[in-house]
């Protein structure tokens, strides 16, 4: 079992109470395994993804990646955690904007010392960022800019890979192709890979699928 | 509809209290600083004027009894009918007070035009004096009628002449004739008129006065620099705020306001932000100027010993110039903002833009402007002249080092990104560069105030060190005696030959040097001199050319005035002597000459000397003083000690000091705030920046240190790029505008452990200023940075 | 003490603006002598001062030409004003009697001024009547035997003067009591004109002999002016014929003018404001007023109807009370020359 969450809680400060977003959320993943969580807007899909991904606190329950009790860990564990088992694409503004294509790329493995040229060469190549390594961020368009971000993740070779709404701002055709990429490169190094879509095509090419609903997976 | 567009525009102000605050606050500070520097600078002229009217540091030639008494009345008559444009005085004491009867009908500059509709009731019937309150106390009551004037030196009282020889009991007669400018085409010679009475040049106070003269420029200087960093933190919030405002013009204007009546806006937002803020800045001035006056006030009792009150009066003139730069300077630092939206196509986008405000073209630009500044500057410092090229050089120079600064900033840190290998180390000099555009108003601020306290630290050490050494020069001898006539100086020489180790008598005489006013002196053959004398520039044999009577030496004023150097000749009444040396002097503002004493006596016989330097140990003199006061009955105030002097003198410089101490605190503190306001401003644009990095796997407590160290390090590299340009702006306010202003150059000096000082003051500003908006960014809320991935920014 | 010092503390007397009219001589005059309608003068002794009165001045104006031909003026006056009734007494620097020397000397192109201040009561200034004598520091204007002697000197220049011919003595007016107004403000008034001048002027070029005619003015009272008059236009003017003009006209709510025609004898006859006239006919800048420097002059009863040109436009007398005055020449009916006086153009 690579990934066990187990009752998990959390809320945040609303206008007049706490809005409780999470209600008791369980949930497993298998190493390898591909996943997509569905949900309404505001059902706390991207909640859970950064509580699992050491982004943020839960307020009860337990969270145990790879067998580390992440729930527990302290600000520096769950860096190190960001840094060394786990690769997270978001919708968007993924990269660094003072770095090149390339650099981007690199970075994470960099961090967790797993930096592997011919990897982050491969992966360049694979999604067709090849010619824009000099590139700036801000001179890609987003589905480069997605891509750019999927290959820094896998640099890194993480043991999870979590996506929130990673194609939710492209066109269907780029979209298509930016989830291919993903794909076939996450099953290549083996890889678990969670979800967050609201979009069924996507959610209709992982394995297993789970919806979130009232705080609690349905 | 202009209620409705000016609503709109103000409510972006509401939105960003912390924005406002910044340009309000920005904009006080400069005022503050500019208007306290000038406060401290009138209040210390006002109190010049004051003190030199109770000690007669004196601009203008004066006539004297040649025996040191007062003159009767009747010469003075004899000389007004003789030509001569002379005025009056009479000095004594009463009850403590010091009593000046004055003729306002001939004192310098006359009675004024506005008319003197109560001359008769300072000069006829019961009479005035004029004094400040604490004065008129001690003066009897039943007198002239005592009038209350607060702009008096202390202690002074003012009367007209024929009241003031009545209450000092000197009917008839004249303590001083003061000589005014412009005298007639022809006048009959002053021996022929009176032969008791003789012309003495403008008095030695004057010395010290050019000396605060040359510190009063320097001041205004340093308060212009201290302005242009206020303007830099100004034109910071103006920018962000303009082009925050883009999308909001853009709706405005398409709503059909037309584009005068949104300009016209806009600057009368910024005329009534500017008066706000200048009116505090003024306030602000005026309490600094309270707190740096006393030291003020203790310098000026140093030099004048004189007793300022060191009380500060509000001067419209203030209000008036405060509020004139904080309005000039709005405008000036807001200019370049108003134009780009004058000529903002109409639709062009609003947020993409705030902060590229530095693209690679406009960076090219400033580049280019940069580089033309600093050859203006030198081609200023080579070829200008005049006082205002001087400035002209201070300004290119200041300018265009501010405007290199973020290039070369960048080239430094792309450097600094390449010799990296960590990925943590590279994205922090990578993140660093991208910062730049956004600090970069904030960086040249610091630098200009290192660059400005570099400048005067080093301007004013020089002057203290150059000062120092002058006076040990022109002060070798342990006791100097001013005899009151030459019958006085031999019973002097007489009594103390035996009882000193050498009597080496000072000669002096007014004279034309090189088609100018200039004074001559002579000098003797003693070790005292060989020893003690250093030359700006010397012949090897200088001493003996000197005393065989086949050279001169001149000071520097002289051999600047008359362009002369080593070898150049000069003629002396009559005999054409070359030039074996210069001298520095930093007291006289009158040329001089100086030749071997023989020489002197064949040109001078009729000047016997009246001063005398004796050599003697140092622990001796008080003895000698008391002996010469008490067997020989010579005034005290005749004798003068060496050691006392110095004290005295290095007294006024330590004051000095003081100021600028406090000036330089209050500068870093500006450019601190400066950099402050800037990461504040910049903080909520640094979180899509920061997000990722932190999502890849930094804590935020990394993240805030690594801010930390971002400031400190800039400010490291600001102050090593702003020490050159601080001792860069030294040199041009030694050699250049000293020498324009002054007519001599100050040799300048190093002072590397004040200024390894001030860049401590400068890392601890930054660091101060950083330390805020680290804490706010390592205490940041997870949920705030995750929405950078989720949100519309 | 020195100069900014004294600056200092002379912007501190308490000073009001001199109340009315030009220099004050409009204000009011308690205590003072007055002049009197029927007062009989005596000469030699009213050449001198009237310390009774509150203000006087003896004045000379000469049109001179050096040995080229070239045209000069020449002033030199003295003024008389007491701060506070009491005549003569008290002396020395208690004395209220203040003087003022304003001496000038005028080309086409140049103007040289210089002014002098001077307390009463201590020498340096004052008026004998016999042997004649006026003098303020270095500046004399004195008796010889027959002829006078006329010296001043300024930063820029410097003349030495000798006058010659005693003229006759002009009263103006009625026997020398010259009305000044419709209100009655009144002066005692004579003249002496075409005295002969011989001497040098004394410039930054070097000495230049001049010769030509002078005209001395003498007069005293205690309020020439009303409240309401601001200035005046006085001219002297002598013409070919061996007549010469007197006329001045003060300026007020109304416009006021008297003048004396006094004949090749020196015959005196007075004229009535209605008698004369006088117009502006061009206007110049200078000091930054406007002066008129060109004025139209007709007396038709007596034929006259003349221009008169400044010599100098810029002959500015910009002293302790600023005024306009210069050589003028006369070309019309009648060609001659002489001098113009023109006070409180603002």
């Amino acid at each position: 079992m690579l990934l066990a969450v187990t009752d998990l809680h959390k809320s945040f400060p609303g206008a007049d109470a706490p809005v409780r977003v999470l209600r008791g959320v369980s949930l497993q993943l298998e190493a390898g395994q591909t996943m997509a969580l569905t949900g309404e807007s505001g059902s706390g899909k991207s909640t859970l993804l950064h509580l699992i991904g050491g982004l943020d606190r839960p307020d009860a329950g337990q969270i145990v990646l790879d067998g580390l009790h992440v729930e527990t860990l302290s600000d520096r564990g769950r860096a190190a955690l960001r840094r060394d088992r786990v690769g997270v694409v978001f919708q968007q503004f993924n990269l660094i904007p003072s770095h090149s294509v390339g650099a981007n790329i690199a970075f994470q493995a960099r961090l967790a010392g797993r930096h592997d040229a011919d990897w982050c060469a491969a992966l360049a190549r694979r999604l067709g960022l090849e010619a824009h390594l000099a590139a700036y961020p801000e001179q890609l368009s987003g589905g480069q800019q997605q891509r750019v971000a999927i290959a820094r993740t896998l640099a890194a070779r993480p043991a999870l890979v979590l996506a929130d709404e990673p194609t939710g701002n492209l066109d269907e055709t780029t979209a298509e192709a930016v989830l291919d990429a993903m794909l076939s490169l996450v099953t290549e190094t083996g890889a678990a890979l969670l979800v967050v879509t609201h979009s069924a095509q996507v959610a209709g090419r992982m394995q297993r699928r789970a919806v979130l609903r009232g705080g609690v997976i349905a | 509809m202009i209620g409705a567009a000016l609503g709109a525009l103000m409510s972006f102000w509401r939105a960003r209290p912390l924005q406002l605050f910044t340009l309000l606050a920005g904009l006080a500070l400069a005022t503050a600083l500019w208007s306290g520097v000038q406060a401290i600078n009138a209040e210390a002229r006002a109190s010049y004027a004051a003190a030199s009217a109770t000690l007669g540091g004196d601009s203008l030639e004066r006539i004297v009894d040649r025996a040191g008494g007062t003159l009767a009345q009747a010469d003075y008559i004899a000389l007004r009918r003789g030509g001569w444009l002379v005025s009056p005085v009479v000095e004594g004491r009463l009850n403590g007070v010091r009593l000046a009867g004055i003729d306002p009908l001939t004192a310098p500059q006359g009675p004024t035009e506005a008319g003197a509709g109560d001359l008769w009731g300072f000069i006829g019937g019961r009479g005035q004096i004029i004094g400040r309150a604490d004065t008129l106390r001690n003066l009897p009551q039943e007198g002239p009628e005592l009038v209350e004037q607060h702009s008096m030196a202390p202690g002074l009282a003012i009367a007209d002449i024929g009241q003031a020889q009545r209450l000092l009991g000197l009917e008839g007669r004249i303590s001083y004739l003061v000589v005014l400018p412009g005298q007639p085409l022809r006048q009959v010679p002053l021996a022929e008129i009176a032969p008791g009475l003789e012309l003495t040049a403008a008095r030695p106070a004057t010395d010290l006065a050019r000396l605060t003269d040359s510190f009063h420029l320097n001041l205004t200087a340093f308060g212009l620099l201290a302005f242009a960093v206020g303007i830099f933190i100004v034109h910071g919030a103006v920018g962000l705020a303009f082009e925050q405002r883009r999308a909001l013009v853009r709706t405005l204007r398409a709503l059909g306001l037309p584009l005068g009546a949104l300009i016209g806006l806009l600057a009368g937002e910024l005329l009534v932000l500017s008066l706000l803020a200048g009116g505090m800045g003024v306030a602000l001035g005026y309490l600094i100027a309270a707190a740096l006056l006393p030291d003020v006030a203790a310098t000026l009792r140093g030099l004048y010993g004189a007793d300022l009150t060191g009380q500060l009066q509000i001067r419209p003139v203030w209000w008036l110039s405060g509020l004139g730069m904080a309005v000039g300077g709005a405008a000036l630092a807001s200019a370049g903002a108003l134009w780009r939206l004058a000529r903002l196509p109409f639709l062009a986008g609003g947020q993409r833009r705030a902060w590229a405000l530095a693209g690679q073209r406009a960076l090219r630009r400033q580049f280019a402007l940069a580089i033309g500044l600093l050859g203006l500057a030198a081609i200023l410092a080579l070829r200008g002249s005049g006082l205002l090229a001087g400035f002209g050089l201070l300004a290119a120079l200041m300018l265009g080092a501010a405007l290199l600064l973020p290039v070369v900033l960048g080239w430094l840190l792309r450097g600094c990104e390449r010799l990296a290998s960590a990925p943590v180390a590279q994205w922090f000099w990578a993140d660093s560069r991208q910062q730049l555009p956004g600090l970069s108003l904030a960086l040249m601020a610091l630098m200009l105030a290192m660059a400005a306290n570099t400048g005067v630290s080093t301007m004013v050490s020089s002057f203290r060190l150059t000062f120092a050494g002058f006076l040990d020069q022109r002060l070798m001898a342990e006791l100097y005696v001013d005899a009151a006539t030459p019958a006085e100086a031999d019973r002097v020489r007489d009594y103390v030959t035996p009882r000193v180790d050498a009597v080496l008598p000072l000669m002096a005489a007014q004279t034309m040097l090189a088609g100018g006013p200039g004074e001559l002196r002579g000098m003797v053959d003693h070790a005292s001199f060989r020893d003690n004398w250093q030359f700006l520039a010397a012949l090897p044999d200088a001493w003996d050319r000197l005393h065989s009577g086949r050279g001169v030496m001149v000071s520097e004023q002289l051999a600047r005035r008359a362009d002369l150097w080593l070898g150049d000749v000069l003629g002396v009444e009559g005999t054409a002597l070359p030039v074996v040396a210069v001298v520095g002097d930093y007291g006289n503002p009158v040329g001089q000459a100086i030749v071997t004493a023989s020489l002197f006596a064949s040109l001078h016989p009729e000047a016997p000397p009246h001063r005398l330097a004796l050599r003697l140990p140092p622990g001796e003199v008080p003895g000698l003083v008391d002996a010469l006061v008490r067997d020989l009955g010579i005034s005290r105030d005749r004798l003068t000690d060496q050691a006392a002097l110095k004290a005295y003198s290095m007294g006024v410089f330590e004051r000095t000091f003081a100021v600028t101490g406090a000036l330089n605190l209050l500068t870093l503190a500006v450019a601190g705030f400066a950099m402050l306001m800037s990461l504040l401003t910049l903080a909520a644009l640094r979180l899509p920046q920061l997000a990722p990095v932190w999502a890849l796997g930094l804590t935020r407590a990394r993240l805030g240190r690594l801010e930390l160290l971002r400031a400190v390090l800039l400010a490291g590299l600001v102050t090593l790029l702003a020490v050159p340009l601080g001792l860069a702006l030294a040199w041009v306010l030694l050699a250049v505008v000293n020498v324009e202003a002054f007519g001599w150059r100050l040799p300048m000096h190093l002072f590397p452990a004040d200024y390894a000082w001030l860049a401590g003051l400068a890392l601890v500003a930054a660091a101060l200023a950083a330390w805020w908006p680290a804490r706010r960014l390592a205490r940041t809320r997870p949920a705030d940075l995750l929405r950078v991935f989720a949100n519309e920014r | 003490m020195n100069a900014r010092g004294l600056a200092l503390i002379l912007w501190l007397l308490p000073m009001a603006a001199w109340p009315q009219g030009f220099a004050g001589l409009g204000s009011q005059t308690e205590g003072f002598a007055r002049p009197v309608r029927g007062h009989r003068l005596e000469f030699p002794a009213d050449h001198g001062p009237h310390p009774d009165f509150r203000i006087e001045w003896w004045y000379l104006t000469a049109n001179l030409r050096g040995p080229d031909g070239a045209p000069f003026g020449a002033q030199w006056t003295l003024f008389r004003s007491a701060l506070a009734p009491g005549g003569q007494d008290p002396q020395g620097w208690d004395s209220p009697q203040q003087w003022m020397g304003n001496a000038a000397v005028t080309g086409t192109d140049w103007h040289h001024f210089s002014e002098r201040l001077a307390r009463g009561g201590v020498g340096q200034a004052g008026v004998v009547a016999e042997p004649f004598r006026a003098f303020v520091d270095d500046w004399v204007f004195e008796q010889n035997g027959q002829t006078f002697d006329l010296r001043a000197s300024g930063s820029d220049f410097a003349y030495d003067l000798h006058l010659a011919g005693t003229g006759p003595v002009v009263l103006h007016g009625e026997a020398g009591y010259s009305v000044k107004s419709g209100a009655g403000q009144a002066s005692y008034y004579y003249s002496m004109p075409g005295l002969e001048v011989s001497g040098t002027l004394w410039l930054r070029d070097g000495p230049v002999a001049v010769t030509g005619t002078a005209w001395f003015d003498h007069e005293w009272s205690s309020q020439p002016l009303a409240a309401d008059q601001t200035g005046w236009d006085w001219f002297s003017l002598s013409f070919d014929s061996g007549d010469r003009l007197m006329a001045f006209w003060l300026r007020g709510a109304e416009r006021f003018g008297s003048a004396t025609w006094i004949g090749p004898d020196g015959q005196a006859t007075p004229l009535t404001d209605a008698e004369i006239a006088a117009r502006p006919l061009a206007w110049h800048q200078v000091a930054g007023r406007d002066v008129p420097t060109r004025w139209q002059v007709d007396v038709p009863s007596r034929g006259l109807d003349v221009t008169v040109q400044a010599l100098n436009p810029d002959a500015w007398m910009g002293g302790r009370f600023p005024y306009w005055e210069g050589p003028v020449t006369v070309t019309g009916s009648r060609n001659g020359q002489g001098y113009l006086e023109m006070t409180g153009h603002e």
